[in-house]
Order: C-alpha cells, then structure tokens, then sequence
C-alpha cells in the first residue's frame, strides 16, 4: 500500500472541527482546536490585540496548561484553557487491572494529592464490595491522618508555587522546605514519597513501621513553630496583598454556576466541605473547623489553605491520640491483601514468614494467595459515586463493576478540572500579571484535571 | 540679596564652562590605565556579586547556595559566562536581524560608561604621576550620568521590539515605561543633593560631604532615590520587564548564548552603577565612615584607603537589592506606575519645595530656631488635622455600617442569576433543596443571563 495515496485521499471539508481521512486503518479524524483559528481569525482582521499562548511550556502554568490570551496592551480581554496535554489514559488502563492494581494508577492522577485518589477509589470499591463498615479503626485512623498529612503537602506546594510566580522566592524555598519533611514522613510510613499506593480495598497496604508515630510528633511541632514563617511573609505584606486582594473574583452564584469547590469556593463564605457534610473515614468525631473566607479573591484562597493546614495538623494530633494496636485490612481472606511485606537481605518482599506459611505449612493460603495476587477479587456488579475533599475540592470517583475481577468502569471528577472552568470568568478584564495570581489561587494539578 | 543670587549664577556660569578642578591634566597613559581599572573592575565586581547574590539568597531561603565551582563556589559566575559563551547562538526566523544582534550591545556599553564619572577615591600617585581616583568629571555629571543610564533602555526597548514575538515585545514595553516613570524621580532626588551642595560634579558632591552625609540630612530624597534606583534596574520587587512568571524572561525571552550574558551583565552593572551614585550623593561617597573618620587626623581619608570604604558602601547597597529580592514579591505593572507618578514624583516636588524654601529662608538671614518653630507649628496644625478627619471618617463609616446593617435584605438565593445555598448566619427563605428549580412565576433566566453578563465583565 502507498503511504502516500493514503495520505492524498484527505478530506477535511467535511467538518470544520474534524476532518476525516481514510487510512489503511479506518477514517482518522483530526481535531483542530477552533478556539485557535477563531482567534487567529479576529486577529488578522486587524484589531490591536495580540494573541498569546501561554503554555503548555510556560513557566507559571502549573505544568502543562495552556492558556490562550487575547491581549489589549496589558488588559486580557479573553481567556482560554487549552487541556489534555498530559493525558495519560489512567481511566482506561484501570480497566485492564484487577481492583487492587487500580490503586496503583489512580495514586498517580493528582500527583500532589495521591492519598486523596487513593481514598476516593478504595471507598468506591469498598463500598461495592459492601465492606465499608468492615475495615478495621487503626485503618481508618492510618488513612485519615495520611489524607491530612497529604492536605498539608499539597496547600504547601499550592502556596509555594503561587509565591514564587508572584516573585516571592522565599515564600517557595519555604513552603517546599515543609514539604518536604511531610513527603520524608510518607517514605518511612509507604516507603515511596509520592505515588505510594498505600490505601488498598480494605485497609492499607502496611502498618506503620516502628517509629513512626514519633516522627509524626515531631513533624506536628516543627510545623507548629514554622507555619508562621509564611503568614509573616505574606498575611500583611502589602505588595502581596496588592497582587492578590480582590484578584480573581469569582462570588458564591459564580461558583455554584461553573461547579467549582475546595478553597475557591469556601472563600466565598460558604463552608462547605465534605469532610463535615458527607462524613467519610470517621470524620464526624474528629473537632476541626472549616475556615471560611468572605473575600471571593485570591488573598482569601491563600488564607484559608493556611488555615486548613492548621486545622490538619490538629486533626493529625487527635490521629495519633487514637492509634490503638490492631490490624490494618479486613478480616475477610477472599479480599485482604495476603502478605505484608518485609526488608530482607536482598530488599524488600514479601515477608518470609508469610513465604514460609503458604509454602510449607499451608495448601489453602497458597491457593488464596495465587488467587488474590494474581487474578484479584471479584466486586459484585452495580455503580457507585463516591466523594472525598481533596486539597482542591470535591474529588469523586464513579466506579462501576460488572462483578468481574477488573473494573468496568473508573470516572474520576477532580477537581482541578472542574475549578478551571473559572479561569476566564476570574481573568478576563485583568491584567497579564492578574492570571498568574488567579491561576495559582485555583491551584490546578495537570496529572488529575487530564488523568 | 539680589547681589547674592547676581554672585551665584555668576559662579554657576563661570563653573560651567570650566573644567572641574583637578581633571583633564592626566598623561594619556594614565587615562587608559584608569579605563582599564575601572573595566576590570566592573567585570570582576559582576562576577563576584552574582555569586554573592546567590549565595546571600539561599543564605535567606535556608539553602546552600552554588559550593562546586572553584573554593566555595565563588568561580560559579565564572563558569556559567563561559557556559553562556560556549551555547549556540540563535536568532528566530521572525527577528529583525540588525536591531536584535545590535540591542544587547545598545544595553551593555552605557552601562560602563557611567562609572567613568564615579569618583573612586581622593588624589593618589601612581607611578609618581598624582591623580584623581575618578577617570574625568564635569560640571554636570550627574546629569550626564542620568543620561547615559537612560540611553542604556533602548537596548532592552528594541530587545523586545525585534524578537519578533510576543512576551519581549510586552517585556520592552514594560521596561521602557518603567524606566521613564522612575527615571524623572530618581532625578527629582537628586534635585535636594544639588541645592544643598550647589554643584552638580560628582566629586564636588563628595567633597561637601565631608561634615555629614546627605542621606542623613535629607533622608526623603534618600528614600526616593533608594526605591526608584530599585525601579530603574530592573530588580525585585519591580522586575516586570522580566518577570519570569508572567513573561518567562521578557525581553530576554529569544535570547541566547552570549547576548543573553551581554543583558545580564548590564543588568548587574547597572545595579552597581546605580548603588555607586547612591555612594556617591548620599553616603559620602569614598569618605570613610565616621568613627573611621576620626583616627589618625582622617588618615584613612587618603591615599587608596577611600577605595575600600566606596567598595564596602556599594556592597551593602548591593545587599539592600539583594534582600529585598529574597524578601518581597513582585509589583504589578499598574500599581508598579501608580506608586512611581503618584507618589514619589508628587512626594519629591513637594520635598524638594520644601528644602528649597529653607534654603531660601536661610540664606535670608532666618535663624535655626525660627525655622524650627514655624516648621513645629505646622507639623502640630497637620496632626491635629488629620486626627480629626480620620475621627470624622471612623464615625460616618460607622453610621454606614449600622445603616447597612438595618437595611439588611431577607436571602435572595436567585441575586447572582444563579440559584445559591443561604450562607451561614443568612436566613434561608426556603430549604437548600427547595432553591434548585426555578420559582414559580419567576422570570430568573432574563435576570441570570443579564446579571451574569455584569459579573464577567
């Protein structure tokens, strides 16, 4: 076959948005973005705008977002988000992998927030498998203080990043400092820093290692004595207030409207977080508070994500008081992972006890195990929504199973992508300078929003 | 008294066309060992300032700092200029050629130029020859100095106008509207400096320094010049034209190789440049610091001590940038002008009103304590002003608020144009459930579109 009469038998006249080819494989449909070339069009019609393409490749963009900006002079007249530059097919792949692998992948969508995707689809399949009220306290209490300890990390990373675009350097060195001392917590507790894969159908996948729990401790005065380091840098300075005060408005009506959650919306003053309204995980008998904000602007966002990360610390606290000894995965051998896993002399595996017993002790565990590890558990059919507050907001996850051994079906709503829907109704009719400082405020993690 | 003023515009005019005194009688070789000086100098103050920079921030940022390149890391600059020079120059398709090969050249030669007209040191022999520690002076050097730093813009102007895309040309944009604005009020400080030492020569401002430093006695126009100085080099907190967030690295943006080190080397050098003129206004210039001063009948005031005492003067300066760098975010472009035309320029006539009316006051003949009188009386009259109008503010603010608060609407959840929950403390009309659907008999979807339209506007 000619390669090229292939390629000369093109036709995109068809649709201006999707023009169809035909290939040795079937039509080919090209989508072109016609935000673009609308764009491209107004501006060869000889208005004094110029067009910018902020990103993919752009410094402050979060990643990998690109915004198209309309410009007049410094005044952005229109803005649009360009998405799906880091789209990596996790919802399809979940398909292909039994439920435990699942977790493996999701932990990877929002890359800051691992534990909370972890969560929103271990709860999914728990409660599928109708286990949810099954899994043991001391799992529970583990989960909830890795989510916290995540929620800490990742409104550090977002007040950080949202520093250094505004030029405040040490507002970044600080912020990642801290972080760092949260991720040095998640590698001896998970064993990884990020992408841990910790929070497995049924409990966790390893009970906390010994001395963790001081460690904890001493992480929670640390951030006690240092937290403030950032509130002096940016509570009352006045340049800071002066990027963000009344910067990337977005009201109560305006968020109801476009769907937008987490701090952006509890700035409005609407204290709406789902760790109080739908408890999850036991977070009804935790004390914290949810911080609001009547400000509707990028200062109030920046305020609240400081005050959540006190109220996390405090929720932590109350964490550790409740650790009693005990197992960390359900009773019920057709679900529970079988081994935990040990550092022997050659690396870490599975523990040699465990090796020992299906090997020699035991015909039945051997064949649980071969089961479990190789094939998975199978879910009983039926659908569920489930929601978690991740650091951004609302973070769902829609499971739906067929009673096989794999999902049928894994939709994440995340948040980053819903709460992007603002950026033109938070930038347009500012300044360039405005949509660094709004786009911070929403706080978008590209790995999630394109999963 | 009209004789007085006859005297002194006389004398202004007689300086004028001459020469100031002590320069212009050097050999030539002389001269171009100064030049060589003072280029050498310049170079290796670069070099050492970045990594100072560097190693200062991470000082403030609880880091190391660069600690590989030669001992502890000081050769860093040194390797990166090699690096920079060694990269593969390129110039976009889209540029215009000439302009932008010529821009960074336009950007870095006004750069040294100004340190030229900086007075280094007192009189000092060199190889028996006796000389200034200053290449050459004139009657109006700081006006020429302002001159050539204002020249120095055009490089980073058509560095953005050529690239021939569209964050360096609002990167050039953004600088040469900076560095006009905050140009007039660096010169409006100098205005104070000139009255007090009736000379605009760099080492005749020295020189009558020599009692007690300007920036002691006319604090404000210290002040001035010390922001706009920030402001017309570029730095944080006012580095727009480079704001890497926004910009990437504006006007810099397509620039690579050894250009690129060719705007980073004027930025540096302007920074010293602007840090030397503060030195030599309002610090006192390479007069040694007063204790020092004092020891030995002002032997450290002579021969080549004076070059280290304008070299640690400058390297404080250079600190002060730095920390404030490691300290403070950045301006935005509207409130970045409003601060220069709204309140220095303003600030600084109204200083410099003031200064010359004393001036005035006291050459008629006005003694110390009436001016301090009438000066005391006023700034009484405009406490007791401004207490008193803030008091006023507070109460009608107060009234205000309480006529707000009685005039407090029951919950509309349709207000913004789309149905919202009653916030905490609100009184919700209806449950939050009840308010999903449109109300019966409302027309909310006009309403919506209308008042969603005003709120994206």
């Amino acid at each position: 076959m000619n390669a090229d009469a292939t390629f000369s038998t093109t036709d995109r006249d068809d649709d201006p948005y999707a023009g169809v080819r035909e290939t040795t494989e079937g039509p080919v449909y090209t989508v072109t973005g016609q935000d673009w070339d609308d764009v491209v069009g107004a501006a060869a019609a000889g208005e004094e705008r110029i067009v910018v393409n902020m990103g993919p490749q752009h410094p402050s963009t979060h990643g990998v977002l690109r915004l198209i900006l309309e410009l007049d002079g410094e005044i952005v007249r229109e803005a649009r988000v360009g998405l799906g530059y880091l789209h990596t097919g996790i919802e399809k792949n979940l398909e292909y992998r039994n439920w435990t692998q699942g977790v493996t992948f999701v932990t990877r969508m929002d890359y800051l927030a691992p534990f909370f995707n972890e969560a929103a689809y271990v709860f999914g399949v728990e409660k599928l498998l109708g286990i949810s009220d099954d899994i043991p306290e001391r799992a529970n209490v583990i989960r909830v203080m890795m989510m916290e300890l995540n929620r800490i990390s990742s409104h550090l990373v977002a007040i950080a990043t949202g520093g250094m675009e505004m030029g405040a350097l040490t507002v970044m060195t600080v912020g990642f400092r801290e972080r760092e001392r949260t991720l040095d917590l998640f590698e001896l507790i998970t064993g990884l820093r990020m992408n841990s894969a910790y929070i497995r159908p049924g409990g966790v996948a390893q009970d906390l290692p010994p001395g963790a729990v001081e460690s904890v401790r001493e992480y929670l005065r640390w951030m006690w004595d240092h937290i403030g380091e950032i509130e002096a840098f940016c509570n009352e300075n006045p340049i800071f207030k002066g990027r963000t005060q009344e910067n990337g408005y977005l009201d109560l009506a305006g968020c109801m409207a476009l769907g937008i959650t987490g701090p952006i919306l509890r700035a409005t003053g609407l204290p709406w977080d789902l760790r109080k309204t739908q408890p999850y995980c036991g977070y009804e008998t935790y004390e914290f508070d949810v911080p609001t904000r009547d400000t509707c602007d990028s200062y109030g966002r920046f305020r609240i994500r400081v005050d959540e990360i006190k109220e996390s610390l405090k929720i932590i606290e109350q964490c550790l008081d409740r650790l009693e000894p005990g197992p960390v995965m359900v009773e019920d051998k057709k679900i529970a992972w079988p081994a935990q896993l040990a550092i022997g002399s050659d690396g870490m595996g599975n523990s040699l006890d465990h090796i020992r017993h299906i090997m020699g002790e035991s015909m039945e565990a051997l064949i649980h195990h071969f089961k479990l590890v190789t094939e998975g558990f199978r879910v009983p059919p039926g659908e569920v929504y489930v929601p978690v507050e991740s650091p951004r907001g609302e973070l769902g996850a829609h499971v739906v199973s067929e009673g096989g051994t794999r999902p049928y079906r894994v939709h994440f709503r995340d948040p980053s992508f819903n709460n992007l829907q603002a950026v033109a109704a938070m930038c347009e009719g500012g300044m360039v300078a405005d949509v660094i400082v709004a786009l911070a405020s929403i706080d978008p993690v590209m790995g999630g929003c394109d999963r | 008294m009209t004789t007085r003023l006859a005297d002194q515009l006389g004398r202004a005019e007689i300086q004028a066309v001459e020469q100031v005194e002590g320069f212009g009688a050097d050999p030539w070789w002389i001269i171009a060992l100064k030049c060589l000086g003072i280029f050498v100098l310049l170079l290796l103050m670069t070099l050492f300032v970045i990594v100072f920079e560097r190693k200062v921030v991470a000082r403030m940022q609880h880091r190391i700092g660069p600690n590989r390149v030669g001992p502890k890391g000081w050769l860093q600059s040194l390797a990166d200029g090699v690096k920079l020079m060694l990269k593969e120059d390129i110039v976009p398709k889209a540029a215009d050629r000439v302009v932008y090969i010529l821009a960074p050249i336009i950007s870095a030669v006004p750069a040294f130029l100004v340190f030229g007209l900086i007075p280094l040191g007192p009189e000092v022999s060199i190889f028996g020859e006796t000389t200034r520690l200053q290449l050459t002076d004139t009657p109006v050097a700081v006006l020429l100095i302002l001159a050539i730093a204002s020249s120095g813009v055009y490089g980073l102007m058509l560095a953005g106008w050529s690239s021939g895309s569209p964050y360096p040309l609002l990167g050039g944009l953004r600088s040469s509207a900076q560095v006009i604005s905050y140009e007039l009020a660096m010169s409006l400080s100098f205005v104070a400096v000139f009255l007090f030492a009736g000379t605009m020569s760099t080492s005749g401002i020295v020189e009558s320094q020599e009692r007690i430093w300007y920036a002691l006695i006319l604090a404000p126009s210290f002040v001035v010049y010390m922001v706009s100085m920030v402001g017309e080099t570029n730095r944080a907190p006012f580095d727009l034209p480079e704001a890497e967030g926004e910009l990437v690295a504006g006007f810099g943006t397509e620039y690579s190789s050894i250009k690129y080190a060719m705007f980073f080397l004027a930025e540096y050098i302007n920074m010293i440049n602007v840090s030397a003129l503060a030195t030599t206004l309002f610090l006192g210039g390479w007069r040694a610091p007063w204790p020092l001063s004092a020891i030995g009948d002002g032997m450290f005031n002579e021969g080549w001590w004076p070059l280290l005492w304008f070299l640690a003067k400058v390297l404080v300066l250079l600190f002060v940038f730095i920390w404030l760098r490691g300290t403070l975010p950045r301006f935005r472009y509207d409130q970045f002008m409003k601060l220069g035309w709204k309140v220095l320029i303003p600030f600084s006539l109204a200083w410099i009103v003031l200064v010359g009316g004393l001036r005035l006051a006291m050459n008629e003949g006005v003694t110390r304590q009436q001016i301090f009188l009438v000066v005391g009386i006023a700034l009484a009259v405009f406490m007791v002003i401004s207490f008193i109008s803030s008091w006023i503010g507070e109460r009608v603010r107060d009234d205000e608020e309480e006529s707000e608060d009685a005039a407090e609407k029951p919950f509309d959840p349709f207000a913004g144009g789309h149905p919202v929950p009653p916030l905490p403390g609100q009184q919700g009309s209806t449950p939050v459930a009840a308010t999903v659907g449109p109300p019966a008999g409302s027309d909310h979807t006009d309403e919506s579109d209308s008042s969603e339209e005003g709120t994206r506007a």
